[in-house]
């Protein structure tokens, strides 16, 4: 049976792993390849990079982490925070990550993704899509933000979501950017409502605060593998705890 | 010397710092003859089978892979390398494949999310040096989105459920082809990538 897997996230910039509530103070957590060597021996299923500084001198920083992980985690890495074009995806690839993440390029670029999945692989382009709920005559939707949730795009975050798997996407990065930060739990009406409406894995990202969080993401927000960042971070729980939790209690993973 | 072949698309750099990891100095060629004259094969990759199988015509890495398969020099072929090898392929139509194993390379069944994406158990159905220090229904990990339906049963050495009972491993004399990454599957997947070294006795 395919297991739910458990994914630190880390949020880089210049070099240093931070961690901070909706983008805004940022503290200091470590550094990208001791962590990510510590959540290999963890069991961590999969990491995800995330370069939050998206400048050049930042993404040349962290081409040089991705290539120091690879030569010692053998598990999917997958890397994002502004990739703008296949180059920038090329050259995260060939630095030894396996999957790339993209967010504000696709929605200026819908193109960007079908080109990187024809170029690639359809496994290498993780669609991120960062999600916000927003009032509509009485009704809510969700509606897609870009630049780290301060920008509305007008787009609607299932179709939004639909679209970018039928250009090629072959895996959905779902944050909800009312949840983020806050450690209350997922947005699990948003996750369950993306992973019905498309085909491929969705990530469920932003609110874990306890492993219940993590349960509830797999089970009612019917979602295929979950990301956290602080609560592995600060060491509230080990990867390896998060797993036996879910073990316990009849989620197959990895262990 | 082992090669790892380069058939451009593929991300090879994961397969060479596996290998590196094990203390070998890996050649990452698109030579044919390099091939050829290896002590041990790895034919990893990404992407379509159709373009993999374009490339390796190309550059006529398709006659140096039959050529080695056929003299049983060792070689380690991963998911689209596993896919390759056989007669066809239904992904973007039909095409022609490298035909070393007969049997097509089909969809995954609607129903399940596609791609297949993370780790799932492969059970052993041989006693191989392959699964040395491996146990039965280990998990390793996998992406892909079509998968290999050899006509021998008896090539099927590992088999994985995912709709379908799908051949995870695949051995025929001295060639072995895993639809997973052992490159990414953590310890386990190293652990194969040294029996496999054990094996084909390139290990000093």
């Amino acid at each position: 049976m395919l297991t739910k897997r458990i994914i630190p996230c880390l949020d880089v910039t210049a070099g240093r792993v931070v961690k901070g509530t909706s983008f805004t103070d940022l503290h200091d957590a470590g550094d990208p390849v001791a962590m990510a060597a510590d959540y290999y021996q963890q069991d961590a299923d999969e990491l995800v990079f995330l370069d939050i500084g998206a400048t050049p001198e930042g993404r040349k920083t962290m081409v040089e982490v991705i290539e120091n992980v690879a030569e010692q985690v053998f598990i999917p890495l997958t890397v994002g925070g502004g990739l703008r074009s296949t180059r920038d995806m090329r050259l995260m690839l060939e630095s030894g990550a396996d999957k790339t993440a993209i967010n504000t390029a696709a929605v200026l670029n819908p193109g960007l993704i079908s080109e990187g999945a024809q170029r690639f692989g359809s496994q290498c382009i993780v669609i991120a899509i960062d999600a916000k709920r927003v009032r509509d005559n009485g009704y809510h939707r969700w509606e897609v933000c870009t630049h780290g949730g301060r920008k509305p795009t007008g787009l609607d975050a299932l179709e939004w979501a639909k679209k970018a798997v039928a250009l090629g996407a072959g895996e959905v990065l779902l944050t909800s950017w009312d949840a983020d930060g806050h450690r209350a739990g997922y947005n699990l009406e948003l996750t369950k409502a993306i992973s019905e409406a498309v085909s491929v894995p969705v990530i469920a990202s932003g609110g874990a605060g306890n492993l219940e969080h993590l349960y509830q993401a797999l089970t009612a927000g019917k979602a295929d593998a979950v990301l956290a960042a602080s609560i592995f971070h600060y060491r509230t729980y080990s990867v390896r705890e998060a797993k036996d939790y879910l073990a316990e209690r009849g989620i197959p993973v990895r262990r | 010397m082992i090669a790892i072949i380069d058939y451009g698309g593929g991300n090879l750099r994961s397969v060479t710092n596996a290998l590196v990891k094990l203390g070998c100095k890996p050649k990452v060629t698109h030579e044919p003859e390099d091939v050829v004259n290896a002590l041990a094969v790895i034919f990893p990759g990404v992407g379509a089978a159709a373009d993999a199988m374009q490339s390796l015509r190309e550059s006529s890495l398709d006659k140096a892979i039959r050529e080695v398969i056929r003299k049983h020099h060792p070689v380690f072929a991963v998911c689209v390398g596993m896919q390759v090898l056989m007669s066809s392929t239904e992904e973007g139509g039909w095409h022609e494949c490298l035909g070393v194993i007969p049997g097509a390379v089909k969809r995954l069944p609607a129903g399940l999310k596609v791609p297949h994406m993370g780790w799932n158990q492969v059970r052993q159905k041989v006693r191989h040096p392959i699964f040395e220090g491996i146990p039965d229904e280990a998990n390793f990990y996998f992406v892909h989105s079509y998968y290999a339906e050899p006509k021998d049963a008896k090539v099927v050495a590992g088999t994985t459920e995912y709709g379908v009972s799908l051949c995870s491993v695949l051995i025929k004399d001295n060639l072995i082809a895993t639809q997973f990454h052992p490159e990414k599957s953590g310890a386990i997947g190293l652990r194969m990538y040294d029996n496999f070294l054990n094996f084909a006795r390139v290990k000093e």
